[in-house]
């Protein structure tokens, strides 16, 4: 059996919505480079007539594993053209479903990646536009927050092994 | 598609040599080397015949070769086989930080059993200062460990130096050869090693074949107990036929060692000044190939140099990020002295900014080149690894690692076909990424 399904292939070979939103509506980032993966996500929200909130565009860069990449090109392809609020409600279950394929525990945290992004990305735009911030996204903003900080601390322990090598 | 397998370091495929001279040893002569009959006898005769071609390749006597399963087992044995029989003399155990993890495990196990290990830091191109070797050994040392080359970045550590400061100290010294045993010339006495480790599916054996040089009157402790085959140091029924395509493997490795490397040289320098000049931001893991530092260069006049640096390119061909090497009094000793042999003939790493390993593995592999990577996202530990981030790589340097290493099959085709396909594909994963240069 491969490592990887023929999904996770396809979104890697040939990942949809890649690239920069200028002057986005919200912008989200992931992950820490100590992991390896870090990504930024773009979305452009506008409403329809009805008045409800559309994202009408989204973009992504990730540097990052083939999970990492596959995951947040299959998330954009999901969430355009989606309303805001049904976007907030994709899981990262939702994105592993996809993928076909039951993924090994320490890739779990890719797929969290891409969602985290993509959760950051409204939560920016919620606070551009002054809007009420739903109670689980500003819990998920927290969370987010701190793994981002206890990352950083680890990596700052990174560079003091690294000076001490160095020495 | 045609593939290219550069990824020796990891395993090789048998020789064809190798699988005729084993295939007696299945079904016709399936003795057991301790039985007394003729089949016995015929296998025991296998059997002995392989641990003369062995022990010949470095230069050890018959009865200092004892036969394992993997470098793995020959590891655990020569640092827990050391460590339990002269406990009474100490409970200090030297080695240095790029080992492969079985010796950083074990070393991490008897440390829980109470022994305490000191782990010696390497400089930028990995090489480990003999003089930390010798500031290390305490009254209470045993062992110091220091591996011969290095599995991720191929540096060849100076363990004759290191050696002799052991043999003076009276301490035992171990180094673990799987990657350099059938590669570069090993001599035991020469270099004073009291127990080495090789692999023989690193050098067109069978998987399943290994052996620990083990010197004569060294005091060990067998972790495997039972009806006392090699020695009574390590209890199994021996596999013959894996340790009958080892000796070949061996043998053969004697004979072309020589044209081999020098051969293999050649495809590696070219490979690494290709990608170093067409890939922006690229750069070598380890210690420089052919084309050495500018302070080397400026040194002693072209007559007294090796030959090897003689034919190096000029100056002004040079790419960028070999012409800022280091200045002369930051370099290793073995480098300033103008050892251009510091670097396995096979062994090739890179570090690309900006793109993450396993990616850059997986679309090389579409594209039909198998290589490997020492990053985070292929391991479970999350973590970029210990022997990059050892030479003082960043996480996210060491986290755009490939390791390309190259072996018997591979030609100077397959080199170009590497120069044509590796730069496109850095760049489209760069395009992906947050971090475009």
């Amino acid at each position: 059996m491969p490592i990887y399904s023929k999904e996770i292939i396809k979104h890697f070979k040939n990942p949809k919505n890649v690239g920069k939103i200028k002057k986005p509506s919200g912008r989200g980032e992931a992950g820490n480079i100590l992991c390896g993966d870090i990504m930024t996500l773009y979305l452009k929200i506008e409403k329809n007539e009805k008045g409800e909130k559309i994202i009408k565009d989204v973009k992504f860069e990730t540097l990052g594993c083939v999970v990492a990449i596959a995951n947040t090109s299959l998330l954009t392809t999901m969430v355009k053209g989606k309303k805001l609020e049904d976007a907030l409600k994709i899981k990262k279950e939702d994105l592993i479903k996809r993928l076909g394929q039951p993924l090994p525990p320490f890739k779990i945290h890719c797929s969290l990646l891409a969602v985290d992004a993509l959760k950051e990305a409204i939560y920016d735009y919620y606070l551009k536009n002054k809007l009420e911030i739903p109670e689980d996204l500003e819990k998920g903003h927290q969370r987010i927050t701190k793994t981002k900080e206890e990352l950083e601390k680890r990596y700052k322990g990174f560079q003091a092994f690294e000076k001490e090598i160095l020495k | 598609m045609k593939k290219i397998y550069l990824d020796y370091a990891a395993t090789t495929p048998i020789d064809p040599r190798v699988t005729k001279a084993m295939l007696p040893y299945f079904s016709e002569k399936f003795g057991n080397t301790m039985s007394l009959h003729s089949f016995g006898q015929e296998a025991k005769q296998a059997l002995e015949e392989s641990r003369e071609v062995v022990a010949n390749l470095m230069k050890a006597k018959l009865n200092e070769i004892i036969f394992t399963s993997s470098a793995t087992e020959s590891n655990n044995l020569a640092l827990k086989g050391i460590a339990f029989a002269n406990e009474n003399k100490g409970r200090h155990i030297v080695i240095s930080s790029i080992e492969h993890p079985c010796i950083i495990e074990s070393a991490k196990w008897l440390e829980k059993q109470g022994f305490e290990i000191t782990r010696l830091k390497v400089d930028k191109y990995g090489l480990v200062e003999p003089d930390d070797v010798r500031k290390a050994i305490r009254k209470e040392t045993i062992l110091v460990s220091i591996m011969h080359a290095n599995n991720e970045i191929g540096t060849i550590e100076p363990i004759e130096e290191i050696g002799k400061i052991c043999k003076e100290k009276g301490v035992y010294f171990h180094t673990d050869a799987a990657q350099s045993f059938g590669k570069i010339l090993i001599d035991v006495n020469k270099m004073n090693i009291d127990l080495l480790t090789t692999s023989s599916h690193k050098m067109y054996g069978p998987k399943g074949a290994a052996a620990l040089f083990i010197r004569e009157g060294t005091k060990i402790e067998p972790l495997i107990h039972g009806g006392g085959h090699e020695s009574g140091l390590r209890s199994s029924t021996v596999n013959v036929a894996a340790i009958v395509g080892f000796a070949e493997a061996a043998r053969i490795c004697q004979r072309e060692m020589k044209i081999e490397s020098e051969r293999l040289t050649k495809l590696r320098n070219k490979l690494i000044k290709g990608v170093l000049q067409k890939i922006k931001g690229s750069h070598l893991n380890g210690p420089p190939a052919s084309a050495m530092p500018k302070a080397l260069r400026a040194g002693p006049p072209a007559s007294a140099m090796p030959k090897a640096l003689r034919a190096g390119p000029p100056a002004s061909a040079m790419p960028k990020a070999l012409r800022a090497g280091p200045p002369a009094s930051a370099m290793p000793k073995a480098l300033r002295a103008g050892h251009p042999k510091k670097r396995l003939p096979n062994n090739i790493n890179f570090s690309f900014p900006g793109i993450e390993g396993e990616s850059l593995v997986m679309q090389l592999d579409l594209l039909g080149i198998a290589a490997s990577t020492g990053s985070a996202c292929s391991s479970e530990k999350l973590e970029p690894s210990h022997v990059l981030l050892a030479i003082g790589l960043k996480p996210e340097q060491a986290h755009g690692s490939l390791r390309l290493s190259l072996g018997r099959w591979t030609k100077e085709k397959d080199v170009d076909y590497v120069l044509e396909v590796l730069p496109k594909v850095v760049k489209r994963l760069r395009e992906i990424s947050p971090f475009k240069r």
